[in-house]
């Protein structure tokens, strides 16, 4: 099958929402229904695969959609950022729906026809961020994931979830349209374009203190990365069922948030300019402390999710650091970690919820012993940590490696000091899960003590055994995504017309 | 025929409105209003292609030539609020067969039509003239038939309601008559042209000075600028809920019109926004029109009354772009007040609705609609995204255009101030969502269903163009753009 590299990427926006008809066509039958958001999950990452294959042959695909403002244009184009995000989106959400055809059986939820369409709403509406080709599109899209994933934030439709909804969009919405929609108005304003055009749009007459205060609204506009003081909505979200936190974790919407941060530094600022904002010092001690205050949250929470929300703050600020860093190394650093982090949150997640569908435990504090009940979702959790934690074999080794090496190269010892801290808190609040579960150990009360093996419902255990493999092979073959994070800053905007329809 | 369409835009209602008498017949009366009402939107759109392909239109009425006789002269500026007026009046009007059957009694349906066109000829009419004085018997004519409109209201609140607009819109239509009368008398002239001209060699005397201020603060009244906005509130509130649609998406706008053809066109930018301190003064009032009258939507009970301080928080909006005093602001001004009505016409005919099965719109009693009338509801959460300011509705265009012309400006905190209003916009639209989708559904909703299709259409068509006019912008980019363009030239 021949397909336009432009056909090819409009259809990767238009095979989720194909998903969303076809799943409200079928309604009525939930294993058609069901079949539909697989397949395309599948055939989505079957067409970023090509995407992915036509790049490595330097056949870029863009698209022209309409203007809808003067000189504002919707478009779309392929860059070795967006393939990395999209590879990892379109390759979770099949994952993910396996896992939540499995969970949201077995908890009974209502709904479910609203869960997946929203679900399919969400991907789509992440395919159209990572191939923005300016900053107007991405903002679009940006805020359309917001407003889709509401629904499944509040899925359950109690008061908690409605309390937790209105966290997690009114800190979404507020930071977007006061912080996100000013800085790209200023920039427009200022730089007359809002491309991403490799190394930056900004003119030297731009003055520096409107750069300062620009940097400052982005990165506190673009709410999806929690940076610290705007991370509450991430715990709030937390009442959603737990393929929905799969969902805002690891495929789309935190990961939507970081890629913007690394797609403004590189596009729109520019690392060279970047480097000189007064600014970034500041706000890169930000980020170290959010990564730190973060962990050292997530250490006294019990519940398990919330413990993981948190531990996913921390995490995010790794990836606004190697943003800030202004490298090449804190690039390849930052950019890795989005894909390490996804695989190994998503399995942690997917853990977190297969405890609470077969043992129904939510507290870390109840998971001692759980081991020789559900050995395999432990030994899942297991890898994931390691990766969380960034020691081998987990495929976190790489991206905390070379944000190590970014921070060193710049000199910046308070980001080295802060990642080798958070290491340590890492292990602290991730690992003793684990190894409890297995070895709880005469001291302590042994919450479970049944011997019996009872693990998550088949498709659901399928799935997080699926994404611990791909921790470790993320270890074992991190070649693919390495070259595309080294291929980010040599993108060099020249062979666009090639395929420009 | 073609040379005849700036006459007509305003005839055709305004004779159509006693033909109605004749009919009696409401349902007849009904269709007969809708073709009217139909016939004057062909009309706008016609006068459209003939100002874009031949620039200002000069209509002689009855043939007697420009300062004596009276003119209709259509530039940019009012043939894009004739569009926007004709557009939301016939839109509107579609769903009055339907939902004037629960509000308002049989036998006085067919005196809603006939003050239902003669309001909307009222409303053309002040568009399209070329003469001051004019400008006042057209607002009369509104004005009068719009305080039966909202009387005719089932609340007896609504008597109060129109009484106390009575009182305040009289007070506004004295003072431009007075405003009108002095410069009469320093100028021997109505043509607003034509004062333009004679203007110049007078401005600088205190009978011109009063004559401003005089119209200034009557027009202010009239389009409900905060402090002056006490009327509206009760009025959209209890008049019924269609003719609160009709009124929220057109009749501010007129008055915001009046200003801006006054403050540009007769006295000239150069005298009232740079001579006179007007710029400092619209500046103030419309922040705080912004920040207290959304401050006073989020504790309201009533929807209705919700959203008609929304209204006058969107006017503090349109008032801003023009306080910023460039040609950016002017066209931020404008399209809110396009993007505006679309907004408000499909929020108030989501209300109608609402109304039309609940026969009343308190927020308490609306817990869990959104199962009942999923449609209604759904109609409301966009209308309200676009109140809010998201991408791909109209709101999201006239913010982007509002903060951009303050940013060029230099004027920082102002676009703060802006986009803070859409975060307490954010705040009143969702308490409205939380109660319709999260609340049990209330014991006097259980046999409550979707309402019939005769509202829904007209509905949704609005929610529509709300969308389309958010993806799509080049009509009212374009046009605005023209207007605010040619409206700063002709200050000069």
């Amino acid at each position: 099958m021949i397909l336009s590299l432009a056909v090819l990427l409009q259809l990767t926006m238009i095979v989720p929402l194909l998903a969303a008809v076809g799943l409200l066509v079928f309604r009525r039958q939930p294993n058609i229904r069901e079949a539909v958001t697989l397949i395309a999950g599948v055939v989505l990452f079957v067409l970023v695969l090509q995407l992915y294959a036509n790049y490595q042959r330097n056949l870029i695909a863009n698209v022209h959609w309409l203007e809808i403002l003067p000189g504002l244009v919707l478009s779309f184009r392929v860059e070795a950022l967006s393939l990395m995000f999209a590879l990892i989106a379109s390759l979770l959400w099949p994952v993910t729906t396996l896992y939540a055809i499995g969970y949201m059986r077995a908890h009974e939820e209502e709904n479910q026809t609203r869960f997946y369409l929203c679900f399919a709403l969400a991907i789509a509406a992440t395919m159209a961020i990572c191939f923005s080709a300016n900053l107007f599109t991405l903002f679009i899209f940006y805020e359309l994931l917001t407003l889709s994933t509401y629904p499944l934030v509040t899925h359950a439709g109690t008061e908690e979830a409605k309390r937790g909804g209105r966290t997690y969009l009114g800190i979404l919405l507020s930071t977007s349209i006061v912080f996100f929609l000013l800085a790209i108005i200023v920039t427009w304003v200022y730089a007359g374009t809002l491309d991403f055009l490799p190394g930056g749009l900004f003119t030297d007459a731009t003055p520096q203190w409107v750069l300062s205060v620009l940097l400052v609204l982005f990165f506190f506009g673009v709410g999806k990365a929690a940076l610290m003081p705007f991370h509450r909505w991430l715990p709030a979200a937390m009442v959603a069922p737990t393929p929905v936190s799969a969902l805002l974790h690891a495929v789309a919407v935190v990961k939507a948030g970081v890629f913007t941060l690394l797609k403004i530094s590189v596009f729109v600022f520019g690392l060279d300019l970047l480097a000189e904002i007064q600014a970034t010092q500041w706000m890169l001690y930000l980020a170290g402390a959010s990564v730190l205050l973060a962990s050292l949250v997530a250490l006294r929470q019990d519940n398990l999710k919330k413990r993981l929300a948190y531990s996913t703050i921390g995490q995010l600020g790794y990836i606004s650091v190697g943003a800030l860093l202004a490298t090449e190394l804190g690039i390849i650093g930052g950019s890795m970690h989005i894909v390490a982090h996804a695989f190994g949150k998503i399995t942690l997640f997917f853990c977190a919820g297969a405890i609470l569908v077969a043992a129904h435990k939510t507290k870390v504090s109840e998971l001692r012993g759980i081991g020789a009940q559900m050995p395999i979702t432990m030994a899942a959790f297991f890898i994931a940590s390691l990766s969380i934690i960034g020691v081998p074999p987990g495929g976190g080794t790489w991206s905390k490696w070379y944000l190590m090496l970014g921070s060193l190269e710049s000199g910046q010892w308070f980001i080295v000091i802060t990642l080798a801290l958070s290491t340590l808190l890492n292990i602290a609040y991730l690992l003793p899960i684990p190894i409890l579960a297995f070895f709880p150990g005469g001291g302590g009360r042994v919450v479970i003590s049944s011997e019996q093996i009872k693990e998550a419902p088949l498709p659901a255990l399928l799935a997080l055994c699926l994404t611990a493999t791909l921790s470790i092979l993320l270890f074992l073959y991190p070649q693919p995504f390495y070259g595309l994070s080294q291929a980010i800053l040599a993108d060099t905007g020249a062979p666009y017309a090639i395929a420009g329809n | 025929m073609l040379a005849h369409l700036p006459v007509l835009q305003v005839i055709v209602p305004l004779i159509a409105a006693p033909c109605c008498l004749m009919i009696r017949s409401p349902a007849v009366v009904g269709r007969f209003v809708q073709l009217a009402t139909l016939a004057t939107l062909i009309i706008s759109l016609g006068l459209v292609r003939e100002v874009l392909e031949q620039g200002v239109l000069s209509y002689a009425l009855g043939g007697w030539q420009a300062p004596w006789g009276i003119e209709y002269r259509i530039d940019p500026l009012n043939v894009y609020l004739l569009v926007l007026v004709s557009l939301l009046g016939t839109i509107v009007i579609f769903a009055a067969p339907t939902s004037i059957k629960s509000e308002i009694a049989e036998d006085k349906q067919t005196y809603f039509y006939v003050a239902y066109l003669l309001c909307f000829a009222g409303l053309l009419g002040i568009l399209a003239t070329g003469d001051a004085f004019n400008v006042f018997v057209f607002l009369e004519i509104s004005s009068l038939s719009s305080y039966t409109l909202i009387a005719l209201g089932q609340d007896r609140r609504a008597l109060w309601a129109s009484y106390q607009y009575l009182i305040m819109g009289t007070i506004g239509a004295t003072f431009i008559l007075i405003g009108i009368g002095l410069m009469y008398m320093m100028t021997g002239t109505l043509n607003m042209h034509d004062l333009a001209t004679r203007l110049d060699n007078v401005s600088e005397t205190n009978t011109i000075f009063t004559a401003f201020a005089f119209l200034f603060i009557g027009v202010c009244l009239k389009l409900a600028l905060f402090p002056l906005h006490l009327w509206l509130p009760n009025a959209y509130t209890y008049a019924p809920s269609l003719v609160t649609a009709f009124l929220a998406a057109t009749a501010t706008k007129v008055a915001i019109y009046i200003l801006l053809r006054f403050v540009f066109s007769v006295f000239g930018a150069e005298f009232s926004l740079t001579y006179l301190p007007v710029r400092e003064i619209l500046l103030v009032l419309g922040l705080m029109g912004v920040v207290f009258a959304s401050t006073v939507a989020i504790y309201q009970t009533n929807v209705k009354k919700l959203f008609a301080y929304s209204s006058v928080a969107q006017i503090g909006y349109m008032i801003l772009g023009l306080s910023i005093g460039s040609a950016a602001g002017l066209m931020a001004t404008l399209l809110h007040m396009f993007n505006h009505a679309l907004m408000k016409g499909a929020l108030f005919l989501a209300l109608t609705s609402v109304a039309f099965r609940l026969k009343q719109t308190n927020l308490t009693n609306m817990a869990g609609i959104g199962r009942q009338m999923p449609l209604t509801m759904a109609a409301v959460v966009v209308g309200g995204l676009s109140l809010i300011g998201t991408p791909l509705t109209v709101g999201f265009i006239s913010k982007w255009y509002l903060v951009l012309a303050a940013i060029e400006q230099g004027w920082w905190p102002l676009a703060f101030v802006v986009l803070f209003g859409s975060l307490l916009a954010l705040i009143y639209v969702w308490r409205i969502v939380e109660t319709a989708y999260f609340q049990p559904i209330s014991a006097e909703l259980s046999g409550v269903r979707e309402a019939p299709v005769g509202i829904l259409v007209p509905m949704w068509v609005l929610v529509l163009l709300n969308i389309y006019f958010g993806i799509d912008s080049q009509f009212t980019v374009s046009l605005s753009e023209l207007a605010a363009h040619s409206l700063y030239l002709e200050g000069r």
